[in-house]
């Protein structure tokens, strides 16, 4: 009796998540379908399947926005990015956990510190040392800017991560012969896989998606990236939904194509870096 | 022994300096130029910067009503996003937990909103609730689709905390999903043939045993309510009449519109603060709540 009484709850369950799963997901229904109709059909009805297929909205807004131009900045600055990002986090958390000096102790603790600290406390006078070092304007300005913020939370993660990673690994190591650099770079960053990973990918998503920073940094409009390409263009043509909708999808594609491929990651990323948190 | 120390010097610098210098340059030194910005009427473009002492502060605190309509606002925000990310991430994680046909489905549609930049997301749902919840209120007849979604300060303020529980609770439900499924079996079962209610399992037992999730989840949620930027410009630009206005697009607003940087770094500083101060205090009372297993 009790497990048909469960069976029949769970499928009770599972219809209300399923119902509640596509009230999730309506807004990129709405998204979808609308960005292939013509004007007057978003207008005039906004729910429903397109009557007529217009695909001449994608090329339109593909050459209007100029959207392969900011493809490329967005991926030049994100791969950059990230790969720097997991670069340089694991090799000072690794000292640091390694190297358990006065100086290191505190360093530690001022990166952990600054990961409180919002992005609006240092955004105006982080533009002022941009301006001063000649890298406004440039991807190597965003790319080092990127770098300062990013770095404390990932060093934390790996500081973690890397107590955990057996001493004795290294120690025969360095009995064979091994330097300290290439026991780090042959040993111990292959066992951080799992963290770098989490790292870059979680990376990745921030930093391709970031509006806010590259928008104060960047201020050519050949150096745009996705975001903000897409806002310039969505306020262009506010309210001419055939050619806003087309963009936000040229948008949101490369990030849900790259969501589900790399889905595994992202998930497990959260949750072991929820846990040290 | 000397070549030792110099060993250990170049280690020191190979493996942390890279991570060291950009954190300076971008983390600590406009910390301190912000506090030293924050006395002065810096207005980002004129060389000439003059120090005005606390003129900044008691400008914040006696006459500057906007930031305090955008403190109120947010700390508003804060408080419902934050209590209702969570709830409806933790029933979402308590739900996909049972086994159901289509729970990794559902896991991935949950949490798919979440991965896309909070700007885009703000565009997504202007379209909906201008046109989109237009057609749905001629389709159905309810009144609520044909509110002035985004028009007034209400409204827009809602508009605002829908888009942030549908964008976050997913991130929450992954951290809580990988919380319970620790919930050991047996504890359950043994409850359960105790004759205890479903109820009386979860206030009882599941939601103690997971308060280190709820401590984390709690953090985060605050922390993006808090900070929120991306969302509010994108859906309403703090209109109408800067009534939805968050306490970060009211520092944006203040450097980068009315070229106030001075009073802008005050503003953020102070900012900083209040964010300290209020993760603080959360960190000290869940911790205490929690319990071993």
């Amino acid at each position: 009796m009790e497990t048909i009484k469960n069976k029949k709850s769970n499928l009770i369950t599972e219809i209300v998540m399923i119902v509640l799963g596509l009230i999730f997901l309506a807004p990129f229904y709405f998204l979808a379908v609308n960005s292939v109709k013509s004007f007057g059909e978003i207008l005039s009805d906004a729910a429903s399947w397109p009557e007529k297929f217009m695909w001449s909205n994608f090329s339109r807004t593909w050459e209007l926005a100029r959207f392969s131009e900011a493809f490329v900045n967005s991926l030049i600055i994100t791969i950059s990015s990230v790969l720097l990002i997991a670069l340089f986090s694991a090799m000072a958390a690794y000292r640091m956990v390694r190297s358990d000096t006065r100086f290191n102790r505190w360093l530690f603790l001022a990166f952990v510190a600054a990961m409180v600290v919002p992005f609006q406390t240092i955004m105006i006078p982080v533009l002022r040392v941009v301006n001063t070092l000649g890298v406004n304007n440039s991807m190597v300005g965003l790319l080092m800017a990127n770098l300062g913020l990013s770095l404390p939370m990932a060093i934390f993660l790996f500081h973690g991560f890397i107590k955990s990673v057996p001493l004795e690994i290294e120690e025969a190591a360095t009995v064979d012969g091994c330097n300290p650099f290439s026991v780090f770079f042959k040993i111990v960053l292959p066992l951080l896989k799992p963290m770098l990973m989490t790292i870059i990918v979680l990376n990745a998503l921030g930093i391709w998606n970031d509006y806010l920073l590259p928008s104060l940094i960047l201020q050519k409009p050949e150096l745009r990236t996705i975001p903000l390409a897409t806002f310039s263009f969505f306020g262009q043509y506010t309210k001419q939904w055939d050619l806003a909708l087309p963009a936000l999808v040229f948008g949101i594609a490369p990030i849900i194509v790259f969501y589900l491929l790399m889905q595994r990651y992202i998930v497990e990323g959260i949750a072991a870096g929820s846990v040290k948190g | 022994m000397k070549s030792k120390k110099l060993s250990q010097w170049l280690q020191q610098l190979f493996f942390v300096g890279p991570a060291t210098l950009f954190f300076f340059l971008i983390m600590i030194i406009p910390f301190g130029m912000g506090m030293y910005y924050s006395f002065t009427d810096w207005n980002g473009v004129s060389g000439v910067v003059t120090w005005v002492g606390l003129g900044n502060f008691s400008k914040i605190f006696t006459n500057d009503l906007d930031f305090w309509n955008s403190f109120w606002f947010t700390v508003r925000f804060t408080l419902l996003g934050v209590v209702l990310t969570n709830v409806v991430g933790f029933f979402l994680a308590y739900f996909l937990t049972k086994p159901l046909k289509t729970r990794n489905a559902l896991r991935t549609i949950f949490f798919m909103p979440n991965v896309i930049g909070g700007l885009l997301l703000g565009f997504i749902w202007q379209f909906i609730f201008i046109k989109g919840f237009a057609t749905l209120g001629d389709i159905t007849g309810w009144s609520f689709f044909n509110l002035p979604w985004l028009g007034d300060a209400t409204t827009g303020f809602w508009a605002i905390v829908l888009v942030f529980i549908w964008q976050s609770s997913g991130y929450l439900m992954v951290i809580y999903i990988a919380s319970l499924s620790n919930v050991s079996k047996e504890v359950l079962e043994a409850a359960e043939i105790d004759g205890a209610s479903r109820w009386q399992v979860l206030k009882g037992i599941i939601v103690p045993l997971i308060m280190p999730a709820i401590t984390v989840c709690l953090f985060l949620a605050i922390s993006w309510s808090f900070k929120m930027f991306d969302l509010n410009l994108s859906l309403t630009k703090g209109g109408p009449f800067k009534s939805t206005e968050s306490v970060a697009l009211n520092i944006y607003a203040e450097a980068f519109q009315n070229n106030r940087y001075g009073l802008g770094t005050a503003k953020a500083l102070l900012f900083f603060v209040i964010v300290a101060i209020i993760t603080l205090i959360q960190v000290k009372m869940t911790k205490s709540k929690e319990v071993e297993a």
